[in-house]
């Protein structure tokens, strides 16, 4: 291929630019990148794979658009943060209707929407259940909700599609006419599905409750604290395993620390 | 065969079945009739069928997707499609960017705006690099990386679920065809073209040239897109070999002297050398 030095010198210069402008090129496009795999807050279609394995594996048919019939998803187009072709929806704009047959979920042809996150085994049957959907978490601005105010608003409550199960009203005393009561919204977070329906029909001017994904919106906990009045959580310290030393982080203390006397009776 | 029509049989036929694949998919959208629903990624042929973009899931597979049945099955079904009957027709008899590229080559060559503006620094096999470094980057950030920029996409999709600033990128990528490189976007840069010309080269759909009838005239390396392909015009009688081409049939319908023609791979012409 190359005979004489300067072809040589020719082929060498051409593999260096090639390299040089894949390297550019790859830093360029894994800026773009970033933001959508990052994540922002976007609120996917019922039975959606977390966030990371939803983006990997989602493959941007459409097919889960076509099949809302409320119109409530969209296709992302390019210049929002939300990765280019992804399904979402706007609960401000069109809330989920939570159909009972999840038409959406079941279009899904790469499992990117996993029947499995709404589904529940009833007398070992599987059945389609839109309650186990976890599509967000509603959380409520207590500052700009009227209601927290004292004025009478049961917008949210009376919208949800499980009143009383996923939003509650709290009664308290209105400490400043001191002869009302305030009838508080309040959010279960394990019942709510975010379907957004709380969040469309909010009166404020900009919604005071709103739907965060669950990846914003929860928080973690971590390992280390168990209910002790749970029976089934108490069982973890039996189930968890002897930790593994990290020879290089931890130092003999710790260790001593870590082992398995601490838990025994 | 001087009709006026015959030299641009090839062309008509290919735009219908762009615009037919559109217009299908865009009724299937819209809940008129399903024959064809989904997208150029993933598409379902009267609602059974599973058709998938291989190069998309190739992505999906780097970046740690667990790839369904489905989405398997239409991925092998239309590789080999392509790669065993067709050759690279989805660049030319499918893809709509293609009408976009076309387009911008059609002026070029109108308004005389130049062969080429520097190919040393444009190779065409730019879109190689591009087709790795899809994979690498999908790997690397977990997400399907052309799939999140790619202008085919954000075309077709656009089209089928309705697009506002996606419109930017597909004129972008015109002025680019038409400025800046010829055949730019699907000849140099797009990996999916690159992987379809990484994989279609024994298909069995392929052009034939036969060095007699040819009297040089080269219009058929004026229209076409990737002319590197036709380095055999007027020096030896064969098949078009590379993938790269993408038997638009171009070449074929501007030809006056019958000199090529579609032909199967091993069909035998009445005289043949090497």
């Amino acid at each position: 291929m190359a005979k004489s030095g300067t072809s040589r010198r020719e082929f060498i210069l051409d593999i260096a630019r090639g390299a040089g402008a894949t390297f550019v090129g790859g830093v360029v496009w894994g800026g773009m990148l970033l933001d959508n795999a990052t994540g922002s807050i976007t609120l996917r279609p019922p039975g959606a794979l977390e966030n990371d394995s939803f983006l990997a594996t989602c493959i941007k048919c459409g097919l889960c658009v076509t099949a809302c019939p409320y119109s409530t998803l969209k296709l992302a187009d390019v210049g929002n943060s939300i990765a280019n072709g992804t399904p979402y929806f706007e609960p401000r704009g069109i809330a989920c209707e939570m159909c009972e047959d999840i038409p959406c979920t079941v279009a899904c042809p790469s499992e990117a929407l996993d029947l499995g996150l709404v589904s529940k085994t009833v007398n070992g049957e599987h059945r389609l259940d839109i309650n186990s959907a976890r599509m967000g978490i509603a959380k409520i601005d207590n500052d700009n909700c009227i209601a927290y105010w004292g004025l009478r608003c049961d917008a949210c409550y009376r919208a949800c599609p499980r009143i009383d199960v996923a939003i509650k009203l709290e009664y308290t005393r209105n400490e400043r006419t001191g002869e009302h009561a305030k009838l508080r919204p309040v959010v279960v977070g394990d019942a709510c599905t975010g379907c957004g329906k709380c969040e469309n029909v909010c009166v404020t001017e900009k919604a005071s409750i709103i739907v965060l994904p669950l990846e914003i919106a929860a928080g973690k906990v971590g390992s280390n604290y168990v209910k002790g009045w749970d029976p089934e959580d108490e069982g973890r310290i039996q189930e968890m395993e002897k930790p593994v030393p990290d020879r290089k982080a931890a130092d003999k203390t710790l260790e001593y620390l870590n082992t398995d006397d601490l838990f025994d009776e | 065969m001087s009709k006026p029509f015959s030299s641009y049989r090839y062309l008509v036929l290919r735009r219908l079945t762009q615009i037919s694949i559109l217009v299908l998919f865009v009724l299937a959208s819209s809940r008129v009739v399903n024959v064809l629903s989904g997208d150029f990624s993933f598409a379902l042929f009267l609602d059974k069928l599973p058709l998938a973009d291989p190069y998309a899931v190739l992505q999906m597979f780097f970046a740690g997707a667990e790839i369904a049945l489905d989405v398997l099955i239409g991925a092998v079904l239309v590789f080999l499609f392509y790669a065993l009957l067709t050759g690279r027709v989805f660049c030319s008899w499918i893809c709509p960017v293609n009408m976009v590229s076309d387009l911008a080559g059609f002026l070029r060559r109108k308004w005389k705006l130049g062969e080429n503006n520097g190919s040393k620094r444009w190779p065409r096999s730019i879109r190689y690099w591009t087709l790795g470094l899809g994979l690498v980057l999908s790997l690397a950030f977990g997400v399907t990386a052309f799939e999140m920029i790619s202008p085919i996409g954000i075309f077709h999709r656009g089209i089928i679920y309705g697009m506002e600033l996606g419109w930017f990128v597909i004129v972008g990528l015109f002025f680019f065809d038409l400025l800046v490189l010829k055949n730019g976007f699907c000849g140099h840069i797009c990996p999916l073209g690159g992987f379809y010309s990484a994989t279609t080269r024994f298909s069995l759909l392929r052009i034939r040239h036969i060095k007699d009838a040819c009297t040089l005239c080269m219009l058929c390396k004026d229209v076409c897109p990737e002319k590197q392909v036709l380095h055999l015009i007027g020096n030896k009688d064969g098949l078009v070999q590379a993938g790269e081409c993408t038997n638009c049939g171009r070449c074929i319908e501007v030809c006056d002297d019958e000199s090529l023609k579609f032909t199967t791979r091993f069909s035998k012409t009445h005289k043949q050398q090497t």
